[in-house]
């Protein structure tokens, strides 16, 4: 590869890797410097901040992971907070007391407790939730994408609804209230929710916490950046833009389809797992349809199938609530003496404005795509009369 | 045996109000292929809206009989809910038209998660408790009984569809409506403007949701803001059923997905012991969903959707 013509082929101009290298390490450099030091610059604030920025990370494994089913191979899918609640579950279940408390048997063969690490169940619960995600595709991925949506949508609740129940007559979920007592991530031997000092240094648990899921979230950004260009990447745009072409290019598109959907579950398996250490509990609560919308919602303002854009929404979206609640709030107290609108409910109003706002003016999100993208479909938007295109685009 | 008379009554009420709202779904597909994800929420602004009236009424005139405030506070539901969805059409839907699919759904739950945080602004978070308007006093059926309300519920389900297959199969804009889901090129070649037919069908189903919502908080005797949602994805689910984009699939499948629902949450108690009980209901209608999703994804009653797929 040491032919210029050839490696300029693999990176099309404009791309970051067309970029003189010098750029590209020192823009790498001061983004790396900046995301160690944002714990220690907003820690004087509140650790309130810090907690956001977990979450954000968080939130940055999940749209990432939804941006591959629904960017990359653009389907849409609803219920995408059921692979995190499954990957959530399934360590709240391995690493907390819970099941032996409830199963003597169990409790028996462990008497130490149950305390699975979570290096071992991260794997288990991402290949639980792919599982799902592949159980849950087969029978609807050969159908139109609506009906994908909805099987979704569905398929979230469910999961809910079993969640809510399954504490009857074998308590494996302890229903609404929950699983607590979960244990905290372990790095050798320091527990990340009481450290006490590392490599001389004394972080509070909340920064530790902050560098694992920054550093699993660069991660996933680094295999969805290696996916997209992949072949299988390649064959998910394909999908994306016209199913039947893809078909003729020799795309097994049912098998490409369930790869994305498995893949996606995946991130959401891991990001759950990773979400029951940080929190030490989990309940149904956490995996609402609304985290679902919310998700999609990152995903559509940041950009479609954009990886950078994707985790710009993700992160926009995620720190909202704490901005709203330091600016909002105070404005209204100054001038309608009260609060009028709390922050959770301006949250969740300006997440529905950004969604169809997006759609209807910047379909292409903030950050949109360069090259291939979803642009040329929209594109038919200003093409000939409504009937025309209608009959070109509909039949899909 | 008494379950069973019992669940299938519940059943056919749950069922009327599911081909209620499942009928503005497939309109809507039929005309547009568009799954319009704010229907179930223009069916809660429209139960809230009626709630919100009635008790005004009442107010105003305490004298007024149950009937009349029922009645009257659907007058005032129907047309806060077609144009509410007028609007969401003309805004959210309409630019939208000749984008790729993913783009209308995306708006679709967008408006949908923009209605239901609206509404909780206005109406709060709390469940908010439905006056019992009609007599109280339960009809008895050999052990099973019926409400005033649930008779209502069947009876206006029935009248509504029998005169909707007439509007459509009978009238002008019904035929402007099935030429325009058959083609809306040649529709309008024949002199049949696509926009406000679609406009049209938008409202009818605004109209239908209305009705759905204030009979639906007429026999539960609560309304919130999230009351939409469930009976959204059921009538979907309905429609599927039926064969989405025929109208009376849409009814065959709103009763039938009632019934198997009611049945379903009424005896699998004893078919597994206990292990399950009826809150699992709401899981019936996904596993419909799915299993007709699977063996005949055009539907009992669909035909021409099968060349979509």
């Amino acid at each position: 590869m040491s032919d210029p013509a050839a490696s300029e082929r693999a990176n099309p101009p404009g791309s970051a890797s067309g970029r003189p290298p010098s750029q590209v390490y020192a823009a790498t450099a001061a983004v790396g410097l900046a995301l160690i030091a944002l714990p220690w610059l907003l820690g004087p604030f509140g650790s309130a901040w810090v907690r956001g920025l977990c979450f954000a990370a968080l939130y940055v494994m999940l749209a990432l992971g939804l941006n591959i089913v629904v960017g990359f191979a653009g389907l849409l899918d609803l219920g995408y907070i059921a692979f995190y609640a499954v990957g959530a579950y399934t360590y709240a279940l391995l690493a907390s007391p819970h099941l032996t408390e409830h199963f003597p048997a169990l409790a028996h063969a462990f008497p130490a407790g149950l305390h699975v690490s979570i290096w071992l169940a991260l794997p288990i619960g991402a290949s639980l939730a792919a599982a799902f995600g592949i159980l849950l595709g087969a029978p609807v991925l050969k159908l139109r994408g609506d009906y994908l949506a909805i099987v979704t949508l569905g398929f979230g609740e469910i999961i809910r609804i079993f969640l809510n129940n399954l504490n009857a007559p074998l308590n494996f979920t302890n229903g609404p209230s929950g699983i607590t007592l979960i244990d905290p991530v372990r790095i050798g031997s320091v527990d990340l929710a009481h450290p006490g000092s590392v490599l001389g240094f004394r972080p509070s648990s909340l920064v530790l916490y902050y560098y694992l899921l920054v550093s699993m979230a660069l991660l996933a950004m680094l295999v969805c950046i290696r996916l997209q260009d992949s072949r299988l990447g390649r064959a998910w745009m394909a999908i994306r833009e016209d199913e039947v072409a893809a078909k003729a290019m020799g795309i097994n598109v049912r098998n490409v389809k369930l790869l994305a959907f498995s893949l996606g579950a995946t991130f959401g398996g891991v990001a759950g797992g990773l979400f029951a250490a940080f929190q030490g509990f989990v309940s149904p609560e956490s995996f609402s349809l609304m985290e679902s919308i919310v998700v999609l919602s990152m995903v559509v303002l940041g950009g479609l199938g954009h990886v950078p854009g994707v985790v710009l929404g993700a992160v926009m979206l995620a720190m909202l609530p704490e901005a709203l609640r330091h600016t909002v709030v105070p404005l209204q107290e100054a001038i309608f003496g009260r609060v009028l609108i709390d922050a959770e409910v301006l949250r969740m109003l300006l997440y529905g404005l950004a969604t169809v706002g997006i759609m209807l003016y910047r379909p292409r999100g903030l950050w949109p795509a360069p090259e291939h993208g979803v642009r040329r479909a929209l594109a038919r938007n200003g093409a000939p009369g409504p009937a025309v295109a209608q009959s070109g685009s509909r039949d899909g | 045996m008494d379950t069973l008379v019992q669940q299938v009554i519940n059943g056919l009420v749950l069922g009327s109000l599911y081909a209620l709202i499942a009928l503005g779904y497939t309109m809507v597909y039929g005309v547009l292929n568009l799954i319009n994800f704010a229907h179930g929420d223009v069916l809660m602004v429209g139960a809230l809206a009626a709630l919100s009236a009635i008790g005004l009424l009442h107010g105003l005139w305490p004298g007024l009989p149950g009937w009349a405030l029922l009645i009257l506070g659907m007058a005032a539901a129907i047309p806060v809910c077609v144009s509410l969805s007028l609007v969401i059409e003309r805004i959210a839907y309409r630019p939208l038209r000749n984008a790729p699919r993913l783009a209308p759904l995306i708006t679709a739950i967008g408006v949908s998660l923009l209605i239901e945080t609206l509404a909780m602004l206005v109406w709060g978070r709390n469940y908010l408790t439905f006056p019992q308007l009609l007599p109280e006093a339960p009809i008895h059926i050999g052990n099973a009984t019926i409400s005033v309300t649930k008779i209502v519920v069947i009876v206006l389900a029935a009248v509504i569809m029998g005169s909707l297959l007439w509007l459509v199969q009978s009238t002008r804009l019904g035929r402007a409506m099935r030429a325009t889901a058959e083609n809306p090129r040649v529709a309008s070649l024949m002199g049949v403007n696509p926009d406000s037919v679609i406009a049209m069908t938008f409202a009818i189903g605004a109209g239908l949701a209305a009705v759905a919502g204030v009979m639906i908080e007429a026999t539960y005797q609560v309304a919130h803001f999230y009351m939409g949602f469930i009976p959204g994805l059921k009538a979907f689910t309905a429609a599927v059923l039926g064969g989405i984009g025929n109208i009376a699939g849409a009814m065959v499948g709103g009763i039938l997905l009632g019934l198997i629902e009611a049945l379903g949450a009424g005896y699998i108690g004893q078919l597994t012991n206990g292990i399950f009980g009826s809150n699992y209901q709401d899981v019936f209608a996904f596993i419909v969903l799915c299993t007709v999703l699977i063996l005949r994804p055009s539907g009992l009653l669909g035909e021409r959707v099968a060349d979509r797929a």
